[in-house]
């Protein structure tokens, strides 16, 4: 073979091997991507069944209730719009209280209850996670009002 | 008063600052002397910023609540050296602390630039002032520490319990000692492009600070994780939070940095690259500061934040980067390597360390930044899970860590005859393969990930020390290792965190469980008792400790104590971890929450090798430090006049 012919089939394996990395790298990137949903833009239909993906809102005033001899607990987070029942097996963060802000990643079940596996509420009982803040559905008079007793800085 | 002084000083700093940069410009013209003004200038930086910093700490010490900063983050009953670390905990003090590093870097560059030619030193000086100035610029506008209060508070707010911590004392300083240290490469790069030059001495002289840099990075992001791990409660020691990526981005390509320096000092190549990579390598730590200041973020460093200040930083970032890369793009085909290129050499080897170490910050880059982006543009909320860093991240470290292990090696001998270099390759890694096949057997755990983490562990460190023994004895003396000692250390300490990370993160034991008074859960041959459930006043809390009596094949070994403590002032509750510590193991318990009288959920974990994560990464910054006092850096360094 001629030196170019030798050049061309290795400069040509070197791309077709970039070119399948780079759609592995992109599929892995996109099979790990975990969507954001707030509890009034859940439609059922939009995932398939036991797709993991996250959800967040304001823990409901009343809403906790906790087993007596498991770790189960279920209480509802709100957008003010709509709210969204959640199942947790486990220790729930220091922080979560009702009133606060969290974020969820989980399943939606077919009842309709979000079952988590992760329960975020951060460490700071002025912060609200910014994804939270921007989905609820309330105008700004509003929200300074029923989160005035979490003291949230716009 | 004190407040009064500090405020004043940051404004000295700040007018002393554009002193050091109008000096080259404008002043030039009409002293002839403006050099000695830069070095006055570039040195009195830093005692106008410490002596402000100083006043910020007494405020705090004396409890003067007129400080709006003071009165949000510290209270009467504070113990003093929460006190005074209560100065960085906060946004404004951090920025405050960040000015005062990165004057302390400018002094030192000041101090010890006195071989570089004139000119180029004064350029240099000049861009570390620009640098100031920004920073300055960004506390004085947007983040005042010194702001007063409108009405005087009773009591402080208390400083954040997560923060009242030996943690807070130790991780901010050092990394924003690496974070800020990365200024001076940068600095130095810009000048370099400005100079359209890049000479060998160049590279000697910017190595040190880069090494010293990385070292402090390297420290910083340590000391944060093994403070995640003990106080958040979740025994985590990496998250992939932004946050994390935000300084592991700059950690990577300063890796690569410091790498691809030692071909532009022994070979005078890569020029262009080291430059670019200086630059990146700053960029990216400004970026950190822009992801953690902006509150755009959800993470544990992420507190309520002014939305200007995140503008002012990005505008920052932009300008700077900006006018970095044009200077690159215009100057750096100047600045043209010399030596052509061989395929089997030590730099193509450098430069496969390179391009993977690159690729893996890009990877993080995109892990990071793509969510952000998207949200910006209303399009989508979403954000990139461990999942994806494990399956993208990790593969790309398997063939640099295996380097790192050989490739010191297959340089370093004088015998360069190809059929004994493959003869010693083959036979070693078939040694050390199939020894990873027997040590494997000793673990329950046989997946593929224990096996290439084994193996990698193994690789480095039988080789390198064969390499080291075989050395002394040939040369009969230790010359060889005292000079490659620095060398030795880091990637001995690169070898020790894989065998600990891949060992927790495969053979952990996590349990959530529920137990009642005097109950017994085994784990692991250990069994934990549930004993008693105390209550007690600390200085600021209150607090509930558990203890539970732990035996080992019914032998006893010790006594843990977790607590939930809840803050007089705040009412926050926090958890504080119960941990034994041990080279082999950790034992780790946390109190969840009170199920019924005498019945409390608690996490029980087994770490095996956790520790070997710290211990590899300190023995990476001894490392470091080592490379940059072991070889003797004559005086000659840079043509002095």
């Amino acid at each position: 073979m001629k030196r170019r012919t030798i050049r061309i089939y290795s400069i040509s394996l070197v791309l077709v091997l970039l070119s399948g990395l780079f759609f592995m790298f992109i599929k892995t990137f996109n099979d790990n991507l975990l969507f954001y949903r707030s509890p009034s833009q859940i439609t059922e239909t939009e995932f398939p069944e036991n797709y993991v993906f996250r959800v967040g809102g304001v823990v409901l005033d009343g809403s906790l209730v906790k087993s007596k001899n498991t770790m189960n607990v279920k209480f509802s987070i709100t957008d003010y719009e709509k709210s969204l029942p959640i199942s947790y097996t486990g220790i729930l963060p220091d922080l979560f209280r009702e009133g606060q802000g969290v974020v969820i990643r989980g399943k939606l079940g077919d009842d309709g209850i979000f079952y988590a596996e992760e329960v975020l509420a951060k460490h700071d009982e002025t912060y609200m996670p910014p994804e939270v803040l921007d989905s609820l559905k309330v105008n700004d008079e509003a929200l300074q009002k029923t989160t005035e007793s979490m003291k949230i800085n716009k | 008063m004190t407040a009064y002084i500090g405020s004043f000083l940051v404004l000295l700093a700040f007018l002393n600052a554009i002193l050091l940069i109008s000096s080259k410009p404008i002043l030039s013209r009409f002293v002839p002397d403006y050099g000695s003004v830069i070095l006055s200038s570039s040195k009195l930086q830093f005692p106008l910023t410490l002596f402000s910093f100083i006043c910020l700490i007494a405020s705090f010490l004396a409890d003067d609540f007129s400080l709006k900063y003071v009165s949000s983050n510290s209270n009467s009953l504070l113990p003093y050296y929460y006190k005074i670390s209560a100065t960085w905990a906060g946004h404004e003090g951090s920025m405050l602390l960040w000015c005062l590093v990165l004057s302390l870097w400018t002094f030192l560059a000041s101090i010890y630039s006195r071989d570089l030619e004139e000119d180029f030193r004064l350029k240099f000086l000049s861009i570390m002032g620009l640098l100031n100035l920004g920073f300055l610029a960004f506390l004085i506008f947007t983040s005042n520490p010194f702001d007063k209060n409108v009405s005087i508070p009773i009591d402080g707010k208390d400083l954040n319990p997560l923060l009242q911590d030996f943690g807070l004392i130790v991780h901010p300083p050092m990394l924003y000692m690496g974070y800020v240290g990365l200024s001076v490469v940068f600095s130095f790069a810009v000048t370099c492009l400005l100079k359209k030059d890049f000479k060998p001495e160049w590279a000697k002289w910017i190595r040190p600070w880069a090494l010293i840099s990385w070292s402090f990075l390297t420290l910083g992001i340590a000391l944060g994780s093994w403070w995640a791990y003990y106080e958040l409660g979740w025994g985590g020691w990496w998250f992939w939070d932004p946050v994390e990526n935000a300084s592991f981005m700059p950690w990577l390509i300063t890796t690569a940095l410091i790498h691809s320096l030692i071909t532009c000092e022994q070979k005078s190549m890569f020029k262009n690259w080291t430059i670019l990579l200086s630059i990146i390598a700053f960029s990216l730590s400004l970026l950190g500061t822009f992801l953690v200041r902006s509150g755009i973020l959800t993470s544990v460093h992420s507190f309520a934040n002014d939305p200007a200040r995140g503008a002012f930083i990005l505008l920052f970032l932009t300008i700077i980067t900006g006018a970095a890369l044009i200077l690159y793009l215009k100057n750096s085909s100047k600045m043209n390597d010399k030596t052509s290129f061989t395929f089997f050499s030590k730099e193509s080897f450098f430069l496969i360390n390179n391009i993977l170490l690159v690729t893996a910050t890009f990877t993080i880059l995109l892990g990071t930044m793509y969510p952000l982006i998207l949200d910006i543009f209303g399009l989508e909320k979403i954000s990139v899970g461990v999942p994806y860093y494990n399956a993208v991240f990790l593969p790309l470290m398997i063939p640099l860590v295996f380097l790192a292990g050989y490739i010191p090696i297959l340089f370093s001998s004088k015998n360069r005859d190809m059929k004994d270099q493959a003869k010693y390759f083959f036979t070693s890694f078939i040694i050390i393969l199939s020894l990873s096949f027997l040590s494997i057997l000793l673990f329950d755990e046989y997946n593929l990930s224990v096996f290439i983490g084994l193996f990698l562990f193994l690789w480095i460190i039988l080789n390198l020390i064969y390499e080291l023994i075989k050395k002394i004895i040939i040369t009969g003396n230790i010359q060889i290792f005292v000079k490659n000692i620095g060398m030795f250390m880091s990637h001995l300490g690169l070898a020790i965190f894989i065998l600990g990370a891949t060992m927790v993160e495969n053979s952990k034991i996590e349990k959530e469980i529920i137990l009642s008074l005097n109950e017994k859960v085994e784990i692991n041959n250990y069994t934990f008792q549930f004993m008693n459930l105390a209550e007690t006043e600390g200085p600021n809390y209150s607090a509930v400790i558990g203890h539970f009596r732990v035996f080992l094949d019914n032998n006893f070994i010790t006594d843990m104590y977790p607590e939930k403590r809840l803050y007089n002032s705040s009412e926050m509750p926090m958890t504080e971890a119960g941990i034994d510590p041990g080279f082999t193991r950790d034992l780790y318990i946390t109190l969840g929450t009170m199920i019924d009288q005498d019945k409390w959920s608690v996490r029980i974990y087994h770490k095996p090798l956790i520790r070997l994560i710290w211990i590899g990464a300190l023995m990476m910054v001894l490392g470091g430090i080592f490379s940059v006092f072991s070889k003797k850096r004559k005086n000659s360094m840079v043509n002095a006049s």
